[in-house]
């Protein structure tokens, strides 16, 4: 078969093969495939840092032009994975750097990057185009400053959500002069002040700008100038929302701001002034994407906005929402396909607002296109739950956050199980479940039968046995990461499922009851597997039978890392030797 | 087992006393204390357990009911530090309590300075959440209503609303809570 195609026809048919989970099926053909596939491919993605070495990636994808890398287990978002576990950018930078210099783009998240990674990119890849940093941390503004300074052809720059050493606004002025292919940049996550020339000059120079993410330090009454120099924005995200302006100065913002005719999405809009909400208006009608999940406007004022927006897909909002706001959602954004609700307290029981079920419940009725929905309300029903499920079963991304642990149907007093088994029965496409309230062990046994074709679950504070945990391992076909903290089991069903989890990126469990023995046994009986012990305040001896804090379970051909700290253990595979922490940084 | 509505010689006494807690919980060891379980009756003492396993080890006593949880709910750090809501500058003046009713979805906060006395607040409380309660009566408290307003005092302990005079009722008051009626009468959890 492969002497009738040579190696020029094959590629030339694996190039329309765009998935990479395409392409990983195509390179398990046969070797003349695999071998062809990797010659081919140009973006990279490798989900888990630690799953395959870096000299390994960088070989065998000679042609590689863009890396994607996710580092620290999802869950590090909610600081439940200690600060120092791991996931640097570095060993990956340096392996690229040496061996493909023609990377163009690297996009990173949840990864430790250090100014001195950013400054060895900017220095090793002459035709670098695209740096997207996603929940990263390690790094400062003079990192930035290389970038910016050395990458002549940069086209993208995005800071999302980072913590970043922010040195001050300097990092904006070295953009040379001559750089004027910028399309995106996202600094919306710095805290200081950029020098407002610097900021109108780089906007001047860059015709191909799509994508213009402001921080918060950029004040309102400056937004019109840079406005007015970069009206082919396709992304808007403002600075702070809130400065007092003059009636002259609003008429010329609102001018600004109506000439932003090609613009779809639009965020930032912190503190935003419920008098200053008339401005937007010229922006609605043409607005697909809108985030107000900054903006502390309250009701009744949201409505009015939300009732120009008939063209919106995606809508991130606070709980300020209230039903009221979601049921002229439902009424006026038929279009809407994702839904983000999140909560303006801080504390767990701070909502005083007028946020309940009934929210998600208009909007699974009015908007068809729905499918994913991540909710944080503080008490739900069965029957909110099954109306959803009824009214749209073409979810795909189902996360609900009931935010009371343990709250059962605040009407019959019930679990959830029978609202969850609704979601999954119905909703045949689910491939991100989270799942909140009180749960039994039913619940996920409706989990494991039905979530067929989901990929990643998340759990708090449910189940009441081994059982829960073994319905998921032995069922859900296509879970691929599943993440669980405060559930009252452990062992027996992690070691009888051993085999599922290397079909699996990665297990996390946290404040579970894990005991040491087990983690030995599941690494010694999976060779495949790396079992990561992490206790912040280890008992002085382990016996077996003692708990462990969490455990990070995942599938590598790596083997076990070299640069843990002293607060996590890779338990080893061979029962003599028991646990080791191999520190070789 | 003593009834929540007795007559008020008994109000006082330890054994009669009110109080909120998650089920295993003890306060400083006492005995005879009526436990009052939350409506959310199937609540086990899991999160008092994994806050041991979280705090190596150190066991809790008389802890607040809802006590912070690590990573609950889960909200990125990065989102928690940007949202400065304005709730918290109009607690500078008067005294905001939160008031839960049990069955309704969502909490409220009142100002208790702003009443004289109870029934102005037991009027603002039926409208507020939609219910009606009866005559309060020291000796029986709020006989047969079906729903009993409570409140924790500033000790942890749950008193029913309009047994201390007004004064030391506002400056004791942590918060309130719409308790059902079936539930202040005596314990009233299942599972």
């Amino acid at each position: 078969m492969d002497r009738r195609f040579p190696f020029k026809v094959l590629e030339h048919i694996f190039s329309f093969v765009d998935s990479n989970e395409d392409r990983n099926s195509v390179s398990l053909v046969c070797k003349s495939w695999f071998e062809t596939e990797r010659r081919t491919r140009k973006r990279v993605f490798v989900g888990n840092c630690y799953a395959v070495s870096p000299l390994k990636v960088a070989r065998r994808f000679p042609k590689m032009r863009s890396l994607t890398l996710k580092g620290k287990p999802h869950f590090a978002d909610y600081n439940l994975v200690p600060d120092g576990w791991g996931g640097y950018a570095w060993p990956w930078i340096e392996a690229m750097a040496a061996r493909r210099p023609f990377l163009e783009e690297i996009r990173l998240k949840r990864m430790v990057v250090t100014d001195e990674c950013l400054e060895k990119i900017a220095a090793s890849f002459r035709d670098f185009k695209t740096l997207v940093l996603t929940s990263c941390e390690g790094f400062s503004t003079d990192g930035i400053a290389a970038i910016a300074s050395t990458c002549r052809k940069l086209r993208d720059l995005e800071l999302r959500e980072c913590i970043v050493d922010d040195l001050g606004g300097d990092w904006l002025s070295y953009f040379p002069e001559t750089s004027t292919s910028l399309v995106s940049l996202d600094f919306s996550c710095l805290d200081s002040e950029v020098k407002l020339s610097d900021l109108e000059r780089l906007l001047s120079r860059s015709p191909n700008l799509k994508s213009l993410k402001l921080n918060r330090s950029v004040t309102l009454d400056v937004l019109e100038s840079l406005l007015r120099r970069a009206p082919q924005l396709v992304e808007l995200g403002t600075g702070s929302f809130s400065d007092e302006l003059d009636p002259e100065e609003i008429a010329k913002l609102t001018k600004a701001l109506s000439e932003l005719k090609q613009l779809k999405s639009l965020s930032g809009l912190w503190d935003l002034l419920p008098e200053y909400i008339p401005l937007l208006y010229s922006l609605c009608p043409r607005l697909t994407s809108l985030n107000l999940s900054y903006a502390t406007v309250q009701m009744p004022d949201l409505i009015d906005l939300l009732s120009r927006c008939s063209k919106l897909q995606k809508l991130w909002v606070m709980d300020l929402i209230e039903d009221k706001g979601l049921k002229t959602v439902a009424l006026c954004c038929k279009e809407l396909r994702e839904l983000r609700v999140f909560p303006s307290g801080a504390d767990l029981d701070e909502t005083d607002v007028t946020l309940t079920e009934q929210g998600l419940v208009s909007v699974s009725e009015g908007c068809p296109k729905l499918e994913s929905v991540l909710y944080f309300c503080v008490q739900f029903t069965n029957a909110a739950l099954v109306s959803i499920a009824k009214n749209r079963p073409n979810f795909r991304c189902f996360r609900l956050c009931v935010m009371e642990p343990f709250a059962p149907d605040y009407r019959t007093q019930q679990p959830l199980d029978e609202g969850f088994k609704a979601i999954v029965e119905r909703c045949k496409d689910l491939r991100r479940l989270s799942v909140s309230g009180l749960l039994t062990d039913k619940a996920f046994e409706y989990i494991g039968v039905h979530a067929k074709k989901l990929r990643m679950l998340s759990i708090a504070f449910a189940g009441d046995s081994d059982l829960m945990l073994h319905h998921l391992l032995s069922g859900c076909q296509s879970l691929k990461k599943l993440e669980i903290r405060d559930c009252p089991f452990g062992d027996t069903a992690l070691l009888e499922n051993a085999a599922k989890l290397e079909t699996m990126r990665s297990l996390w469990m946290s404040s579970c009851f894990v005991s040491f023995g087990a983690c030995k046994q599941l690494s010694q009986k999976m060779p495949r597997l790396n079992v990561e012990v992490i206790d912040e305040h280890p008992p002085k001896t382990r016996p077996d039978s003692s708990p462990v804090e969490r455990i990070y379970i995942y599938r590598t051909v790596a083997g076990p890392r070299l640069d843990t700290p002293e607060f996590v253990w890779t338990i080893h595979k061979s029962p003599e030797v028991g646990v080791s922490r191999l520190s070789i940084r | 087992m003593e009834n929540v509505g007795v007559c008020d010689e008994f109000v006082n006494l330890k054994a009669t006393e009110l109080r909120l807690g998650l089920p295993g919980t003890e306060d400083g060891g006492e005995e005879e204390r009526q436990k009052v379980s939350c409506c959310k009756s199937n609540k086990r003492a899991f999160p008092e357990t994994e806050k041991d396993i979280e705090s190596t080890g150190k066991t809790e006593t008389a802890s607040p009911p809802k006590a912070q949880i690590v990573g609950w709910p889960p909200v990125r750090s990065y989102r928690k530090n940007n949202i400065q809501t304005k709730k918290n500058e109009s607690e500078g003046q008067g005294m905001y309590v939160k008031v839960s009713m049990d069955g309704a979805p969502y909490l409220r906060k009142i100002d208790l300075t702003v009443y004289k006395q109870y029934p102005e607040l037991m009027k603002l409380l039926e409208n507020m959440f939609k219910f009606s309660v009866g005559k309060y009566c020291e000796r029986e408290g709020y006989k047969d209503s079906e729903f009993v307003p409570t409140y924790e005092d500033k000790d942890g302990d749950w008193m029913l609303v309009g047994d201390v005079p007004w004064e030391m009722f506002v400056s004791s008051c942590k918060r309130l809570r719409i308790m059902k009626g079936s539930e202040a009468k005596g314990l009233g959890c299942g599972v």
